[in-house]
């Protein structure tokens, strides 16, 4: 395996560079698109490049839509639910990684079963949930689901895995109570764990559709995605360049941080699995 | 989702049984750690007893019953009529061509998502010798992006004078109508489900192939297996576990697409895309909440079924 022939490989690099095109065709679509006016879209609509470099389409986007409150509430619900995801599922990866208790053999399966269970299956009771609490059509609806995430529990649980028993009963033996342990030992220790919870969490209540597309039903309410949903639906009455101006913005939040944190996204899909 | 479940399940019982003096240790606890513990606890408990208990119970209590969306904010008020929501379900024309369709993306989507995964991350793995990190993350970023964003892309990529059709006329090629005409929204959504998986599958088999020892095939070579001897002979079985993990994992998300095929068609046109979950979300606006509730179930029986069948097929043989 040590050495390719130089012909394997130049074969290699042209596979990789076909599939890599057609993975990030639909991104340069949209960038282009984005930019194009109207007219251009009526005019030459399958051209691939704007004749000149148009910002009207993101100034329309903030100036006389509502999607500037709908980004506002998008990073409202997923600033809470990063700060949740990684506080909550710390605790409880904490407790079932590290603490001794009767009922640990309940909980843990608890966390694998919820990750199972697939969402679409439960939007419809959790809407009758949440309307008896009275909740419907509030961003705290929106953000309950993904405050703790089950997998993120689990990410935790397997991190917590790799902090030393040795150094806790230690820390105990020199008196460090309970909180303290999980705050000057447990969270420092597992920083990496914390990061990809972190991530994980931001990617799932950014991307979340379905859920806020049920109970957002005002738009003041809505998030992003369900506003730009609803936009591209009306799609007689409103231009292709706003709605690509809309989907660049809806993008960028999660490019750029994919940009720098790449390792982040990887291991976190890659040790859970996740879809 | 269900990797994970199998992975703790073998992770955990191995991780308890390595640590030294474990099972004595783990037993018992301080009282304060105790205490701990549940503290620690209670925010996923509540949540899960909230969004996930509560929904499973009330999703089989009110499929067996006429609940409409007026009983919705007084559920109480509604008629036990056992499993007829279920017979009226399963014999509903428009329920049983979703399930086809559903079974028609996972059949179309999965091993083309497959294998594609796995042909990228064999050559990353040892195909080439730059760009390895460039590479994998171009066939990620699809996997991360928002899915309404993308949709928008997709729609005016794929319609009628978008760009996939101008350039396929430059070429001298057809111009199909990829959304409008049954046979075309198929493709169109097969094709957008793979571009959003492959990622994923790549990964995943990049993973396991890191766990091939490469000494097996330093051996297999000296004597004298070629290329795909080596693929198919090593390869292939070593990786039997991942694979078997990856496909359970991409037919239950198959098995639950739902912004696809929602979002590029509604389901359309005819009702050619139209999935089990867009067919309970739709049940759902009519105010068929019964209905919807029923097919909810019968979609989460589905996804259990299948998820066991696959793991006894694909488990190893002693």
């Amino acid at each position: 395996m040590k050495t390719l022939s130089p012909t394997r490989q130049a074969l290699n690099y042209t596979a990789l560079i076909v599939v890599t095109v057609f993975m990030l065709l639909p991104f340069v679509w949209v960038f282009f698109g984005s930019f194009k006016t109207q007219s251009e879209f009526l005019g030459n609509p399958g051209a691939w490049f704007p004749e000149s470099f148009q910002i009207d389409n993101y100034i329309q986007l903030f100036a006389d839509r509502e999607f500037g409150s709908y980004m506002m509430n998008s990073f409202v619900v997923s600033g809470v639910a990063i700060v949740g995801n990684v506080l909550f599922s710390a605790m409880a990866g904490y407790a079932l990684a590290k603490l001794r208790f009767r009922g640990k053999n309940v909980v843990f399966p608890l966390v694998i079963v919820s990750m199972i269970v697939p969402y679409v299956a439960l939007f419809v009771p959790q809407f009758v949930v949440v309307v008896q609490m009275g909740l419907v059509n509030s961003l705290v609806a929106i953000i309950l689901p993904v405050l703790i995430l089950p997998l993120c529990v689990f990410i935790m649980r397997q991190f917590a895995h790799g902090v030393p028993f040795e150094l806790m009963e230690a820390a105990r033996l020199d008196g460090a109570g309970e909180g303290r342990l999980f705050f000057r030992i447990f969270l420092p220790l597992t920083g990496p764990g914390l990061a990809t919870v972190a991530i994980l969490s931001f990617l799932t209540s950014w991307n979340n559709f379905l859920w806020p597309l049920v109970v957002a039903q005002s738009q003041d309410t809505y998030t992003a995605p369900v506003g730009l949903s609803v936009a591209s639906q009306a799609s007689n009455t409103i231009s292709f360049g706003l709605l690509l101006a809309g989907a660049v913005v809806v993008l960028l939040p999660i490019l750029i941080l994919f940009l720098f944190l790449q390792k982040y996204f990887i291991q976190g899909v890659a040790t859970a699995g996740l879809k | 989702m269900s990797t994970t479940a199998t992975r703790t399940m073998v992770t955990s019982g191995a991780s308890t049984r390595r640590r030294p003096g474990g099972t004595r240790r783990m037993r018992e606890g301080s009282k304060a750690e105790t205490t701990t513990a549940w503290l620690f606890l209670s925010p996923f408990l509540a949540l899960f007893l909230l969004f996930t208990g509560i929904p499973a119970i009330l999703a089989i209590g009110a499929s067996l019953t006429d609940m409409t969306a007026r009983d919705i904010r007084d559920p109480l008020g509604v008629n036990f009529t056992g499993f007829d929501g279920f017979a009226k379900v399963i014999t509903n024309p428009g329920f049983q061509s979703a399930f086809f369709n559903t079974i028609m993306f996972v059949v179309l989507c999965v091993p083309i998502s497959m294998a594609l995964g796995l042909a990228l991350a064999l050559m990353l793995n040892n195909g080439i010798r730059r760009l390895k990190t460039f590479f994998r993350a171009a066939v990620y970023v699809p996997v991360i992006t928002n899915i309404v964003a993308a949709a928008v892309i997709w729609q005016y990529a794929f319609s009628i004078t978008g760009p996939v059709n101008s350039s396929l006329g430059d070429l001298g090629l057809p111009e199909p109508n990829w959304l409008g005409e049954p046979g075309w929204a198929i493709t169109t959504v097969v094709l957008m489900g793979v571009w959003r998986t492959t990622g994923t599958c790549m990964i995943l088999f990049l993973a396991g192939l890191q766990a091939v020892p490469e000494e097996i095939y330093e051996a297999a070579a000296t004597d004298g297996a070629g290329t795909w001897r080596r693929l198919w002979s090593i390869t292939l079985p070593l990786l039997r576990p991942t694979t078997l993990l990856i496909t359970v994992l991409m037919t239950v998300s198959f098995l639950n697409i739902f912004e696809e095929p929602y979002l590029l068609t509604k389901g359309g046109p005819l009702g050619s895309t139209k999935s089990i979950a867009v067919w309970v979300y739709e049940q759902f606006g009519f105010g068929n909440v019964s209905a919807s509730m029923a097919g909810s179930v019968l979609l989460l029986l589905l996804v259990g079924i299948v998820a066991i069948v696959q793991f006894r097929m694909l488990r190893p043989k002693h």
